[in-house]
């Protein structure tokens, strides 16, 4: 489980994150939503330390993530896998020269071993035999698999994804979120999903928290959320014309 | 501008620390050596052969007296050549193809976030990806100009030959004549320190892109720029170091 408490964040003048307050479980994909620039990549590099939070205190079961020094950090780090909106593929390494980085860089295995770990990974997203391609011979939704695969190669207790299905085709996005899903599931993971993409809320939202200009405006689930009495996250849900046909 | 001293400082704190896996620095660093040193040679040698080649005719040409023998166009060739347009020129050149690759290849994984996906892993980023290029650059630099040096001596005696404005055996003779070796040193500390110049400087400009690929263009443009104009100005404190 991971918890944030009273987070704030500003850069400059402009007051991104106020006074957020959220818990995220183990084994449950948890969504953070809404509109563009609302806040949802900053407050996920905030967990993770890419950004610094200006107050509040992160938990990562229990351990004070906020404040460890440099060294703890570096090993929590390593308990943490994460999708970035781009897939942040190396693009001078093969697929298996990305996926097995993080097990060249941290751990004693033996070539075999972390080969047999890169196949296993591999196969988990459906991608076999696409070791030696190159990150520039990959579609977007190969790219995506490939990180989410570098992403699981340290069997992570933490798993970040930041607009998993951005720039993906509605298919696609639907195999990409399921596979979170499975993930999440079958590891034991806590994941934390940004998205704006209402097909995934629907498919994969197990807790579902909206994000307002910067503030917690609200928390449920995606059962919840078609029936929430919220103007600001109505405005959210139904701005689509499929999701106004459900609806009704 | 005070405070973009105050962010290198930093950057340079977490560059120089243990790298992560030795392993991995070591190819790195190989990597680096080819991309940094190999891949300039041709450059250096052309631009090398021809500067020798022009400095030997102008100083046989502005010699018009024949109280001064022939010899002292191998011998201001010569000094030339070790005490200035190695080092320098030739760190300029290097910063303009060198710096632009070292700040456009970190400003790329910076803007698609490979830098932040390397900390997310546990990497110390900057060390990772920084060091090799500053060890690399300040190990092969100094071969790249002992290169230019033996190719813009060999370019002059070439253009001697060639013009028969001088005669190679004097040409030759000058070359040997006065020679304090204290000056292949003084090439040497300047070499080194335009190295780290350039790839520290380069280092921290795409390490510190903000945004997309206008802005790894405009900093590697930037990189270029004050990389030049810091080894401008440490040629002429170095040179009031060591030769005074
Ligand atoms: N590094 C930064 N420096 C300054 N402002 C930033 C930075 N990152 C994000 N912001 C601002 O924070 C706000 C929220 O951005 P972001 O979290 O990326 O939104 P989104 O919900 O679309 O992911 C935006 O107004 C953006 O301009
Ligand atoms: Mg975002």
């Amino acid at each position: 489980m991971i918890e944030a408490k009273h987070i704030y964040k500003s850069f400059a003048d402009n007051d991104v994150l106020k006074d957020i307050s959220i818990s995220f479980e183990k084994g449950k994909t948890n969504l953070i939503i809404g509109k563009s620039g609302s806040g949802k990549t900053v407050l996920m590099k905030c967990l993770v330390g890419l950004l610094d939070a200006d107050k509040g205190e992160i938990d990562y079961d229990g351990r004070v993530f906020s404040g460890m020094s440099p060294r703890d950090k570096k090993r929590l780090r390593q308990e943490m896998g994460m999708l970035f909106q781009g897939g942040a593929l190396f693009d001078y390494m093969s697929v298996e020269e990305n996926i097995m980085f993080p097990l060249m860089m941290f751990t004693k295995f033996s070539s075999g071993e972390k080969l047999d770990r890169v196949n296993f990974c591999l196969e988990r997203v459906n991608l076999k035999k696409a070791n030696k391609l190159m990150p520039s011979e990959l579609s977007g939704g190969m790219t995506k698999r490939v990180a989410i695969a570098r992403a699981i190669s340290m069997k992570p207790k933490y798993l970040f994804c930041d607009e998993p299905n951005s720039g993906l085709d509605p298919q696609t996005s639907g195999l990409i979120d399921d596979l979170i899903k499975e993930i999440t599931e079958d590891l034991e993971i806590t994941t934390i999903v940004n998205t704006h993409d209402m097909n995934s809320v629907l498919n994969i939202g197990d807790a579902v928290a909206y994000l307002h200009e910067g503030k917690l405006w609200w928390t449920g689930t995606k059962e919840e959320i078609m029936d929430a009495d919220n103007k600001e996250l109505q405005e959210f849900v139904f701005a689509t014309e499929l999701t106004k046909r459900l609806k009704k | 501008m005070l405070k973009q001293f105050g962010i290198y400082f930093i950057l340079m704190s977490n560059v120089f620390r243990r790298p992560d896996k030795w392993s991995a620095f070591r190819k790195q660093l190989m990597t680096e050596f080819y991309s940094l040193g190999v891949e300039s040679l041709g450059i250096v040698a052309i631009i090398s052969v021809f500067m020798g080649a022009v400095l030997a005719i102008q100083t046989a040409f502005n010699i018009d007296t024949p109280l001064v023998p022939m010899t002292m166009v191998g011998f201001t060739t010569r000094q030339g050549i070790v005490l200035e347009f190695s080092p320098t020129i030739i760190s300029l050149i290097l910063a303009g193809k060198v710096g632009s690759r070292i700040a456009s290849e970190i400003g790329t994984m910076r803007s698609t976030e490979q830098i932040d996906a390397l900390e997310i892993m546990g990497v110390n980023p900057a060390n990772f990806l920084i060091l090799p290029k500053i060890i690399a650059s300040m190990l092969i630099n100094p071969f790249l100009i002992t290169i230019s040096i033996f190719l813009g001596l060999f370019g002059g005696w070439l253009a001697c030959i060639t013009t028969g404005l001088v005669a190679s055996e004097d040409y030759i003779s000058g070359l040997r004549s006065w020679f304090n070796p204290f000056s292949i040193t003084y090439a040497m500390i300047k070499t080194v320190v335009f190295a780290y110049i350039i790839s520290s400087v380069s280092g921290f400009f795409g390490y510190t892109v903000k945004g997309g690929a206008l802005d790894v263009g405009s900093a590697s443009t930037k990189a270029v720029v004050q990389s030049s104009i810091l080894i401008i100005i440490f040629n002429l404190i170095l040179t009031q170091l060591l030769l005074t």
